[in-house]
């Protein structure tokens, strides 16, 4: 099995053209895919709901804000 | 002065894809920080940024990349102001990720959030960017402010870094409570941050 294993230690790794990425992705290139996904999968937290709607009254294109009660 | 005329439906549509970038913003927020608490203001604060500068978002263009170069932008500022230490999450110590059949040892979440996290930065936000997030180098070239070989040699080393470190399970245990480590992280921080965000850098 004399594979050409050897590497130098340059960058040829990272310019292999992309087409050839998908065969070479590791067991944890899932699981990277995973930890991102697994947090865009949470349920937003109340205090984003909160901010997001309190966007609204700060319109920054908007000067003349009728906040004062 | 140069107030915009920008239309109510162009500012609902706004409204609607910065809400629905949302969830991405945590992840990567997540991935870049370690601690879900902290990962969290960074986006409220990215948020708040995003909305204050909408003017200068162009309508059609994507509004995931537009809102990571601010959310990046606001990590790396208060990565220099010492807020962040690198810590990891300890509450996915215990979460298994699903390995493909026939894999005898499964990756332990943790193992792999706590490599993520010994890389240097610049390589770890350049894999999150194309081996998470799904951006093509392309894209992380412009979030990042550079070119795209440099992309494409930051994600290569930070592969071949992970590689070892997750299939030898030799993960060191840098940047936790380690000051001669945190300062080396913050000496990074200021090589990426000289060189990157010219061009991408919003405010």
């Amino acid at each position: 099995m004399a594979s050409g294993k050897e590497t130098s230690p340059t960058d040829a790794a990272a310019e292999k053209p992309t087409s050839a990425k998908a065969m070479e992705q590791p067991q944890w290139a899932d699981g990277l895919k995973q930890l991102y996904d697994s947090v865009v999968e949470e349920p937003l937290p109340d205090s984003f709901k909160n901010l997001l709607s309190q966007l609204d009254v700060t319109d920054p294109d908007d000067a003349s804000q009728n906040g004062n009660s | 002065m140069s107030v915009e005329t920008r239309s109510a439906s162009e500012k609902a549509d706004f409204k609607r894809e910065l809400t629905e970038v949302v969830p991405h913003l945590r992840a990567f927020a997540r991935g870049l920080c370690g601690r879900p608490d902290m990962a969290d203001d960074l986006v409220q604060e990215t948020l708040l940024k995003a909305w204050a500068a909408q003017a200068r978002f162009e309508p059609g263009t994507s509004m995931r990349a537009w809102t990571f170069v601010i959310l990046r932008n606001a990590y790396l500022t208060d990565m220099r102001r010492n807020r962040f230490r690198g810590d990891y999450d300890e509450t996915v110590a215990e979460r298994i990720l699903t390995a493909p059949a026939g894999q005898e040892e499964p990756i332990h979440l943790s193992d792999m959030h706590r490599a993520l996290l010994t890389l240097p930065p610049e390589r770890r936000e350049a894999l999150l960017l194309v081996g998470a997030g799904g951006f093509s180098y392309e894209e992380a070239a412009q979030i990042c402010g550079c070119a795209v070989g440099t992309i494409k040699s930051r994600v290569g080393r930070a592969r071949s870094t992970l590689n070892s470190m997750l299939a030898e399970g030799n993960i060191p245990q840098r940047s936790i409570g380690d000051d001669a480590a945190h300062r080396a992280i913050l000496e990074e921080l200021d090589d990426v941050a000289a060189g990157n965000g010219e061009t991408a850098k919003i405010d």
